[in-house]
């Protein structure tokens, strides 16, 4: 009870934070709230089926790429349509890479994901004339529920319409993924996880199972990965590079995988220590890799699992 | 044509004997360990920054420019060291846990150094201004190579040899490869795990420190190096099969060579075509062309 309190109390915080604080922290929370999106996903992958993608930039680049190339070049400018397009063109894409990588586990299936992300970060960085290369597409500003906002300046824009906007994706996001972790599926992939061979002589296609939680979180990485494009105005290759697979999964373990809201906390943390880090010496990744390897060694539970320390035992 | 043709083909088997030391080191680490040592492209990048000062002092001091490589490699040897530094002091923590915290692990020491090398030697590319072509350049069928280059190749073929005599000839080679084989029975037998785990990321990490000190009279040390060069050396152990030493002499080769091609014909293709062989060779065979049962 008191944990669906907490949440409650959470989201009325996000709802109201436009009202109250800067709006240099209204705008940290538009990334905040686009990684969440991303992390549910990965974390369905990470936490709740085992497997470790090192990849899944591919599909952050894919949904900021439909954005920015709808927006760009097709004249389309309906976040609806550019989120529903990133959507079924992640689930595309996720479709083969994903058929092919879940026949491996661990350190292969972390391997043949980063490889397949790194296919597409040189596709984008090669192909300048679709994608702009090193300097990307501009994401131009999308109209929210048929409404062109094109008049209102960019900052009203970002912290009134769009936040709210993003705010929804979000819930929407969260109940969707906790219908999905509490119905048969997020059962069996638990127990995928945790003994894969009962799990087979169960009856539960093992292959299948992982298969699709990974298109649902290439799905879910492609939503949060459009979302992140409208407050940056831009889109460019550092969006897939492995590298930014690395951080995403950071910032999950950071929250903590092995519970439900672990990566949403994960991922506030992230991005609001990162600008304060940088604000204050330009060198975050020292500091940042001092933490990861710390939360390694001493908490693989993340700060949730700081908080509940009678859990049981982290495993994966 | 032909000319044309040699070119392509050195430079080719340049790039790729630096690429075989940091994969050589990835695949001893990952044989013995089974970590997955994404810093290994870091180590490269310390080891070319080091090198650049190294040389810098050794120049300063009035050393003879001909034997500038005995500081470069001596200094690339050295600050191998580093690895027994982030062995002891974070690896060895998390033996026990699974391999996904190993390798977010070295995730965290791929962050940290990347900011300690900007920190250190600040942002701008670093060079051995004008030691590159110190001992000339050859002429062979046609075309022109420096010599620096063929010493490379030569000093990276040795050092294959070394490794093999090494692993397979000598006492620790016998304790290595059982230990990589089944830890628990070579522990049984008396192996000291915690030396052997010591010495073997020491040892990896000195391969990829060397490598990037080698590599460095004939570009330029960057910030970024070290990561854009962990996607080869990954695809290098991909393609020969993980843990194995055949497999990363082979993979560079192929990798070096493909990439030296694909520049030269169409640039566009360059890491492309790689990374297509790549996820080729993991679908098709994933324990890669020579990895055996170790993994």
């Amino acid at each position: 009870m008191t944990g669906r309190l907490l949440v409650a109390a959470a989201a009325a915080a996000i709802a109201v934070a436009p009202l109250v604080a800067s709006t240099y922290h209204v705008l940290l929370m538009l990334p905040f709230m686009a990684y969440a999106v991303v992390l549910l996903g990965l974390n369905l992958l990470f936490g709740y089926a085992g497997l470790v993608s090192f990849g899944h930039a591919l599909f952050i680049g894919i949904g900021a790429y439909t954005g920015a190339f709808l927006t760009s070049h097709c004249k389309i400018r309906s976040l609806e349509v550019i989120l529903i397009a990133a959507a079924a063109l992640g689930a595309l894409v996720a479709a083969p890479v994903g058929a092919l990588c879940v026949r491996y586990v661990k350190i292969y299936f972390g391997m043949l994901t980063l490889a397949f992300g790194m296919v597409f970060h040189t596709f984008v960085l090669k192909f300048y004339r679709l994608t702009g290369g090193d300097e990307g597409t501009p994401f131009l500003r999308p109209s929210l529920l048929g409404r062109s906002l094109e008049a209102m300046p960019k900052i009203d824009y970002l912290v009134g319409p769009y936040y709210y906007y993003s705010l929804a994706v979000l819930v929407l996001a969260t109940l969707c993924m906790w219908r999905i972790v509490h119905s048969p599926f997020g059962l069996c992939l638990k127990t995928i996880r945790d003994n894969p061979a009962k799990a087979e002589t169960l009856g539960i296609g093992v292959t299948r199972y992982r298969f699709h939680a990974f298109v649902i979180s290439a799905v879910y990485a492609a939503v949060g990965g459009a979302l992140l494009g409208p407050p940056i105005g831009n889109v460019d290759p550092t969006l897939a590079y492995w590298t930014h697979s690395g951080n995403i999964v950071f910032m999950t373990l950071l929250g903590g995988f092995t519970s439900f809201f672990g990566p949403v906390v994960g991922a506030f943390v992230f991005i609001y220590l990162q600008h304060w880090v940088m604000s204050v010496v330009p060198y975050w990744r020292l500091i940042f890799g001092a933490i990861l390897a710390a939360i390694v060694i001493f908490a693989p539970g993340g700060l949730l699992g700081l908080l509940t320390p009678r859990r049981a035992a982290v495993r994966l | 044509m032909s000319q044309h043709v040699v070119n392509v083909l050195l430079s080719g088997v340049f790039h790729a004997s630096i690429l075989f030391l940091v994969a050589a080191g990835l695949q001893v680490i990952f044989g013995v360990q089974k970590i997955f040592n994404l810093a290994c492209g870091s180590f490269y990048a310390l080891g070319a920054y080091v090198g650049v000062s190294a040389v810098g002092w050794y120049t300063a001091a009035g050393g003879p420019p001909a034997l500038f490589i005995v500081p470069l490699a001596l200094a690339g040897l050295a600050v191998g060291a580093v690895g027994l530094v982030v062995e002891r002091g974070l690896l060895s923590f998390v033996y026990e846990r699974d391999e996904t915290f190993q390798l977010l692990l070295t995730f965290a020491v791929v962050l940290m150094m990347e900011d300690a090398i900007r920190l250190t030697w600040g942002t701008a590319p670093r060079s051995t201004a004008g030691l590159y072509l110190v001992y000339g350049q050859t002429h062979l069928l046609g075309a022109t190579v420096p010599v620096y280059n063929l010493i490379v190749i030569a000093a990276s073929l040795a050092i294959a040899v070394a490794i093999g005599w090494l692993l397979t000839r000598t006492t620790f080679g016998r304790i290595v490869r059982a230990t990589a084989d089944n830890r628990e029975m070579a522990a049984a037998l008396g192996v000291d795990l915690r030396r052997v785990y010591a010495k073997v990321f020491t040892l990896g990490t000195a391969l990829g420190t060397l490598g990037g000190a080698l590599v460095i009279p004939a570009t330029a040390a960057m910030s970024e190096m070290g990561i854009e060069l962990i996607v080869e050396a990954f695809a290098v152990v991909v393609i020969g099969g993980l843990g194995s030493m055949r497999g990363a002499f082979v993979g560079a080769l192929v990798v070096g060579i493909l990439r030296s091609i694909a520049i030269s014909t169409y640039p566009e293709l360059e890491m492309l075509l790689i990374y297509l062989i790549v996820i080729t060779v993991l679908v098709l065979r994933p324990r890669g062309l020579f990895g055996g049962a170790a993994v």
